[in-house]
């Protein structure tokens, strides 16, 4: 097909494969060479070929509507987004350090609180934090890593700098998509990929497993992990089965499990109980222990607390993570960067206006037809005002929550996310994507290269979420010569 | 293995199975009514108490005739051992245990659900049928080969293979009791029907060669009868199916009550003299055999699935 690169709007945003004058940049010029090659008809085939596998692979995630459980279909876009070696590079050094002074936080926070004490974070937002367990101080898990899997969420700006939206430490999902997406398009661009050299990211599973292991309290080569999920309703639970089948763990339930009276953790098996070294839990802390939070938890397993406490167990993300994982202690992470390693960051946060500070509370409140505001503990895109598009209605509403309770909210001048050419009724659009990294850490780091891109399929739309008629796209990070 | 895991696993070998003997069932009836002269009564409702569905069957439909009973046995949602609940409870099954089958086993049986759900429908009319009941047959078996010639035969591959011989032993003796039901009415000496009616019952269970080869080139009720439940080298034939179960059985803990049970049932094949039983016998016999498969599978339930649910002192592991 000849794509009409003039007629392809890319110069209202940073635009990843194309220049806003409608060349194509240098490490997408193979790739949109071969587009080029091909018919529409052929694009199409490609398309139809993806989502037929995509059915016959099963992979799926969950919605709910109406009160029911859906299945739905991955939505997968065939065209790859590429990013150059060269660009990732720095963004993955900036992971690194990010998710390091995130966890000496979490540490600092349920241990000393030096940070606090030193001025640089402020003691009341601590007091209001809707993920600090009091259950958590005073506990040393191994390595003094608490944030074990971190996904953050990056987006790149009109002049294509990469920024981090936020980083979710509780149990972020989407990784195994990440992999799938890599399978789909192995499958529909084989020879493309032949040629180019992609750096691959089907090793995560065995990263995953060796920092599990590493915090295992027994020291086996091979211990017993497990991937605890909700069950088969939950909506990543596709993700659940195909980390654990990935790594080669058992996938548990709650009623799976439970701890004996010598605080270990021990499996139901057809042999009887058996002892469990680590959980992967993939269930939110309020609901993993009934004796510890939510008494009418049946996801979790009575006593859990107790046998983690005590150093029988060990969990990822430790219970109490999600502290660092909060939209204002997120404005306060180039600072603990800053303190903790004595750096300054590699990678920065998108301008952020914290309501708690008077005076950014009153900007706030007089440009919130210009920002973007959210509320501290919500994901998936729920429970935000976009300013520039909001009604007045809307704005009034959300000036009086904002007054009401300050501390809940940030706000953020709305970044025009970077766009990248997408199938859209055979036709080459361009979106707007961003992406999630993974980060690991244990006894020491692993990022993906690269991670999963979600692209907003509606023409203007920013909203990414799979829940939300978001689709996705296979991410490269391409070495070039 | 988690016992929640080898609950699923079993039941999915289970599932796929009835599929397969489903899909065998409906087409040896078929063929056995099309090779009737229409003088003989020969009814569909047989069909439904052969499948132990008289019950759920008329909870929801007045009249027995072929469109009703092709469709219970083959789309109702609502009959648990209709072919699409079947390959839709098979899936279900793997798709909660993915983390212990090869991912092929998942794409196949995903593939076959998808199949079942879309073509079920036309198969209800005749001139589809028997290319859908072919290819519902031909994917379960390529599903049973590809654990066969994949799986480490570990604890989950034992479950999963002995779901399938019990559901393959039960449906054996159903497809024999199918040609005794319809035998039964007429209780006069064998007709020149009688034969192409056993040729259609070794057919539908792929047993008519092995039978000629193994037995006699002559197709004779009673030794039909004898090669499909006490053949020891038939895989389709009762008595293999539960030896396979016994063999499973032998690989797994803490086994005994299940080998007592399975003794107790291989004692009852063997032994049984089905030449010297008349029709009305045979039928009880059928019967008894059915409830011997049911007691092997109470057992592995009580056994490896139901094990405490409420913690106690745990065996350190």
């Amino acid at each position: 097909m000849n794509i009409d690169w003039k007629g392809y709007d890319a110069s209202s945003c940073y635009d990843e494969l194309v220049t806003p004058k409608g060349t194509v940049r240098t490490h997408a010029r193979e790739l949109l060479a071969y587009l080029d090659s091909l018919t529409a008809d052929e694009i199409r085939e490609r398309q139809r070929a993806a989502d037929g596998a995509i059915v016959e692979m099963g992979i799926t995630f969950t919605v709910y509507s109406e009160g029911e459980n859906i299945d739905r279909a991955w939505p997968y876009d065939i065209i790859p987004r590429i990013i150059a070696a060269k660009t990732w590079d720095p963004v993955d050094a900036g992971l690194r350090q990010r998710v390091q002074a995130l966890n000496l936080f979490i540490a600092d926070i349920y241990g000393e609180q030096k940070i606090i004490r030193d001025g640089v974070f402020p003691a009341e937002l601590l007091a209001d934090s809707a993920n600090f367990r009091q259950e958590c101080v005073g506990v040393r898990p191994p390595h003094d890593v608490w944030a074990h899997i971190c996904g953050s969420d990056l987006i790149r700006d009109h002049k294509g700098r990469f920024l981090v939206l936020e980083d979710n430490l509780r149990v972020p999902s989407g990784v195994s998509y990440m992999m799938e997406n890599r399978v789909l398009t192995k499958r529909v661009f084989g020879e493309l990929l032949e040629n180019s050299s992609i750096r691959p990211v089907s090793d995560y599973p065995t990263q995953l497993f060796d920092m599990l292991a590493a915090i295992s309290p027994r020291p086996l080569d091979y211990p017993e992990v497990v991937v605890l999920t909700p069950g088969i309703y939950n909506s990543a639970y596709f993700e659940h089965s195909f980390l654990a089948q990935h790594m080669g763990a058992e996938l548990v339930e709650g009623a799976d499990l439970t701890v004996g009276e010598d605080d270990c953790v021990y499996m139901r098996t057809i042999d009887g109980l058996q002892r469990v070294d680590v959980i992967y839990r993939r269930v939110d802390d309020l609901f993993l222990d009934p004796e510890a939070f939510r008494e009418d938890s049946a996801l979790g397993v009575p006593g859990l607390m107790r046998a983690w406490r005590a150093g029988n167990v060990g969990l990822a993300n430790a219970p109490g993570a999600g502290v660092a994982d909060d939209k204002v202690v997120y404005a306060y992470v180039p600072d603990f960067i800053r303190y903790y390693l004595d750096q300054d960051p590699l990678l920065p946060n998108v301008e952020t206006y914290v309501c708690n500070r008077a005076k950014e509370c009153d900007y706030v409140l007089n440009n919130l037809d210009q920002l973007v505001v959210k509320p501290a503990n919500e994901s998936g895109g729920y429970g935000m005002l976009i300013g520039p598009t909001a009604s007045k209605k809307e704005r009034n509403e959300f000036a009086r929550r904002i007054r009401h309770d300050p501390r809940n909210y940030i706000a953020q001048p709305l970044i025009r996310l970077s766009t990248v050419p997408t199938v859209i009724d055979g036709q080459v659009e361009p979106r707007h994507v961003d992406l999630r990294p993974f980060i690991l850490q244990g006894d020491r780091m692993y990022v993906t290269p690269g991670g999963l891109t979600r692209v907003a399929l509606r023409k203007g739309s920013t909203v990414v979420n799979s829940s939300q008629g978001g689709g996705s796209k296979d991410t490269w990070i391409l070495e070039q010569d | 293995m988690l016992s929640r895991a080898a609950e699923r696993v079993y039941w999915m070998g289970r599932y796929i199975e009835r599929a397969e003997s489903t899909a065998r069932l409906v087409g040896a009836y078929n063929n056995e009514i099309m090779d009737l002269p229409k003088s003989v009564d020969a009814s569909w409702r047989s069909l439904v108490d052969i499948a132990g569905a008289t019950e759920p069957f008329f909870g929801r439909y007045q009249n027995p005739d072929e469109r009703n009973v092709v469709k219970f046995l083959l789309a109702d949602e609502d009959n648990p051992g209709s072919i699409l609940t079947s390959v839709r409870a098979a899936r279900e099954n793997v798709r909660t245990t993915r983390e212990l089958l090869p991912t092929e086993a998942w794409e196949h049986t995903n593939k076959l659900y998808l199949y079942v759900k879309e073509q079920v429908h036309q198969s209800l009319a005749r001139k589809h049928r028997f290319e859908f009941l072919q290819t519902v047959i031909f994917r379960c078996q390529q599903i049973a080969g590809l654990l066969a010639g994949t799986m480490s035969y570990d604890f989950s591959y034992r479950f999963v293979r002995m779901g399938l011989e019990l559901e393959r032993a039960d449906m054996t003796t159903r497809i024999v009791d199918s040609a005794v039901y319809l035998l039964l009415p007429r209780k006069t000496a064998p007709t020149e029907y009688d034969n192409l009616l056993w040729v259609n019952v070794l057919k539908s269970l792929s047993a008519y060669q092995m039978y000629r080869q193994h037995v006699i080139p002559r197709v004779i009720g009673d030794e039909v009868v004898r090669f499909l439940l006490q053949d020891p080298l038939f895989p389709r034939s009762v008595a293999h199916a539960v030896a396979e179960v016994e063999a499973c059985l032998r690989a797994l803990p803490r086994n005994e009550a299940p080998l007592r049970s399975i003794a107790r049932l291989q004692r009852r094949i063997k032994e049984a003299d089905t030449a010297g039983m008349d029709l009305e016998e045979l039928h009880e016999y059928i019967d008894m055999l059915q409830s011997g498969i049911n007691e092997v599978h109470e057992q592995i339930i009580a056994t490896w699935v139901l094990v405490e649910r409420q913690p106690g002192s745990p065996v350190a592991g």
